[in-house]
């Protein structure tokens, strides 16, 4: 009886604590969307009022808007050039024996170790060095070296779960390296390689530190806008601007989902 | 020792030289080394599958198939030797330009495509038209039963299925040789028994070159024109099912194909291709050529089979002593476990369902050794039966070393 009892009551606190810590991770997501409905032009909570004045002025705020197109354009740059590269690496790592691999698989991750200022002083510094200014450029390379980790990774990953023997099989049926490519590694690859994307995407959208070194007005990202106008202003426009990102990340989310199934995209599930 | 130059040249006793020349083999390798670091999976290895052969490679896991599969395949380079097939020399050709069929134990089918898909894939390849892509890969469909699968997925199908579409998908692009790696191994044991009759068939009636590997013993002897008996990287012997069933060339081989068992006893004299030992008290008749090195009055084993040993009244003269042990029911046979006066497990086999009542555990029986049908090699500790390809080794001390710790 007593035991029962016990055993009860420490299953209903866990249940507790894993609903706790559930709210605490959506919290600060909850507070910022209140706020961003808050009528009053300050940043508070709880709100005060109802408005959506704060989305129209987020979307018509012109360093926001600015902000947000360079951030698209840099993010599908970054995204795909680090896709490019990283599944390159992840086929090397993966199908070649070299000397050296070692060194190769910590250079390639260490950007998960390097804080992300250093990154981002590090070009800037360069960049100046060699003349080549705040251009785009410089801001895509930085993104490409902060994501390039999670891609290598993700390919990385689906690359294990394709059984060797299936490359074998179709080269033993006539197929050259390049076709074998193209008609096996890459179309059991696909799911891997958009999921590789898709992170990439994200953290690229989402990174702050390494692009306020790297950025100049005219090059400046979303995040970077946000920073520069939370230092000026303290209304809700920038909650506003944090739903819309929240809402567009889950919507691509949802996408992948509908798509590919989650544990896929997510690389959770293993492979047949 | 041998010296650097027999190293180098082909035994006499191998086929294919100056001397006898012979049609074309199918596949041919003269001396094929294969190292991974340190270790050696393919120690020097001759071989030669004749055109319409069903050869079966067959030894213990890890003692090297894979490894030389791989190599005629060109999955794997060799570190020494020439690989030829169909004469042409093909050491290192890429496996894409070596026109072989392989079938995978886990029948690897590419699992985006459609059955037909997969076994139209190597037309594909080749670029050959789609109508006539269609018609074969209906034919080969039939080849297999699989009729009416076409659209199919892969993972639609059981493990059968799978086999005979990866058996029609290696076939369909009509290979110079058919590469198979323990196909059957993952199937259970009715089905592997069905499998293996179709897979005979369809090899006698395409007439294609086959190289199979398994470890299965029974698998080997009932498919096999020839079969190569491998252990630790080494071919130890090469020969028909019969060949390597009843004249085993050593110990290995011996203890290997098929169930045996090993009765102690002394070499008591040679002639020339014959020899005799003593079993105790009883004198047999055995080949010399497994002998080798034996001096007269030394200790060797005799091999014999259990179906060739037969039971008696105890004390029956020109018998063993022995006591039962236990009696194993096997449905078709009985097996009669007895232990040797001297020392020693032996089993009897013996038909019908007699035995169970006669021999209880405990009694003493006398036990008949046949005439003929039996081997005879050094005893364990004495030196390894010689081979025509320098001294191989059951030692497990003289294997190379394991690579050392990677990954
Ligand atoms: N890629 C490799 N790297 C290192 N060692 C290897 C490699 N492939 C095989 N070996 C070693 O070579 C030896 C022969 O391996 P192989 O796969 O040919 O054996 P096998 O006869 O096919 O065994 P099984 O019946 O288990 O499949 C083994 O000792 C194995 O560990
Ligand atoms: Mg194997």
């Amino acid at each position: 009886m007593r035991r029962r009892l016990h055993t009860r009551i420490l299953g209903l606190s866990g249940r507790l604590l894993v609903g706790l810590i559930l709210a605490f991770l959506v919290l600060p997501a909850f507070v910022v969307t209140l706020a961003a409905f808050n009528d009053r032009a300050i940043l508070s909570f709880p709100p005060a009022g109802y408005s959506t004045r704060w989305f129209a002025r987020a979307l018509t705020y012109r360093d926001f808007r600015i902000g947000l197109w360079n951030s698209l354009v840099v993010t599908a740059w970054a995204s795909t050039l680090a896709l490019a590269v990283g599944t390159g690496f992840a086929i090397a790592l993966k199908r070649y024996v070299f000397r050296l691999k070692g060194g190769l698989e910590g250079v390639l991750l260490s950007p998960l170790i390097v804080p992300h200022f250093t990154i981002g002083l590090g070009l800037l510094v360069l960049a100046t060095g060699i003349g080549a200014a705040r251009g785009f450029a410089v801001v895509v390379l930085t993104h490409v070296i902060v994501v390039l980790p999670f891609v290598i990774r993700s390919v990385y990953i689906s690359l294990q779960n394709i059984d060797e023997r299936l490359e074998l099989a179709a080269a033993s049926l006539g197929a050259r390296p390049g076709r074998v490519l193209g008609t096996i590694t890459l179309p059991l690859l696909a799911p891997g390689l958009f999921s590789g994307w898709l992170f990439a995407a994200i953290l690229s959208f989402n990174e702050f530190t390494a692009s306020l070194f790297v950025t100049g007005q005219a090059t400046q990202t979303l995040p970077v806008a946000m920073y520069g106008y939370v230092r000026e202003f303290a209304d809700p426009t920038l909650a506003a601007v944090s739903v819309i990102y929240i809402a567009v990340t889950a919507a691509l989310l949802t996408v992948a989902n509908t798509f590919l199934g989650l544990g896929k995209v997510l690389n959770v599930e293993q492979g047949r | 020792m041998l010296s650097k130059a027999a190293d180098r040249s082909p035994p006499a006793s191998l086929p294919g030289t100056a001397a006898n020349p012979r049609p074309v083999p199918a596949v041919r390798l003269d001396g094929v080394v294969k190292r991974f670091g340190a270790a050696t999976a393919l120690e020097e290895t001759w071989l030669r599958v004749e055109q319409g052969e069903f050869l079966t490679l067959l030894g213990p896991s890890g003692c090297g198939k894979t490894t030389l599969l791989n190599l005629m395949a060109g999955f794997l380079e060799a570190d020494a030797g020439e690989i030829f097939i169909g004469g042409d020399l093909v050491t290192s050709t890429p496996a894409y330009e070596r026109e072989i069929g392989i079938v995978f134990q886990n029948y690897a089918l590419f699992p985006h495509m459609s059955v037909a898909k997969n076994v139209g894939y190597g037309l594909r390849m080749r670029g050959v038209p789609r109508r006539e892509i269609a018609e074969r890969v209906d034919a080969a469909l039939a080849l297999v039963k699989l009729s009416g699968f076409s659209d199919r997925s892969p993972r639609q199908l059981s493990g059968g299925q799978q086999q005979r579409v990866a058996l029609a998908r290696a076939l369909v692009i009509r290979p110079k040789v058919l590469l198979l790696d323990e196909p059957f191994s993952a199937l259970d044991k009715n089905l592997r028994g069905a499998m293996q009759v179709e897979l005979k068939e369809i090899q006698r009636r395409l007439g294609v070159t086959t190289v199979f590997v398994t470890h299965d013993q029974s698998e080997a002897l009932s498919l096999s024109d020839r079969i190569v008996v491998m252990s630790a990287g080494r071919v130890r012997q090469t020969g028909t099912p019969d060949e390597v069933y009843r004249h085993p060339q050593d110990r290995f081989v011996a203890g290997f194909i098929g169930d045996v068992n090993l009765l102690p006893a002394s070499l008591l004299a040679r002639a020339g291709e014959r020899a005799t030992v003593a079993i105790r008290d009883l004198r047999r008749d055995v080949e010399a050529a497994t002998l080798r090195g034996c001096a007269v009055g030394e200790e060797v084993d005799v091999f014999v089979r259990p179906d060739h040993l037969a039971v008696r009244q105890a004390g029956e003269a020109g018998t063993l002593p022995a006591r039962v042990a236990a009696l194993v029911y096997q449905g078709s046979h009985i097996d009669l476990h007895a232990d040797l006066a001297e020392g020693g497990r032996v089993v009897v086999r013996m038909p019908g369902q007699g035995a169970l009542a006669t021999y209880a555990p405990g009694t003493p029986v006398g036990l008949v050794v046949p005439q003929g049908g039996l081997a005879a090699f050094p005893a364990r500790d004495a030196a390894p039966s010689p081979l025509p390809q320098g001294p191989p080794d059951s030692r497990p001390s003289s294997l190379p070393p394991e690579p050392g710790s990677t990954r």
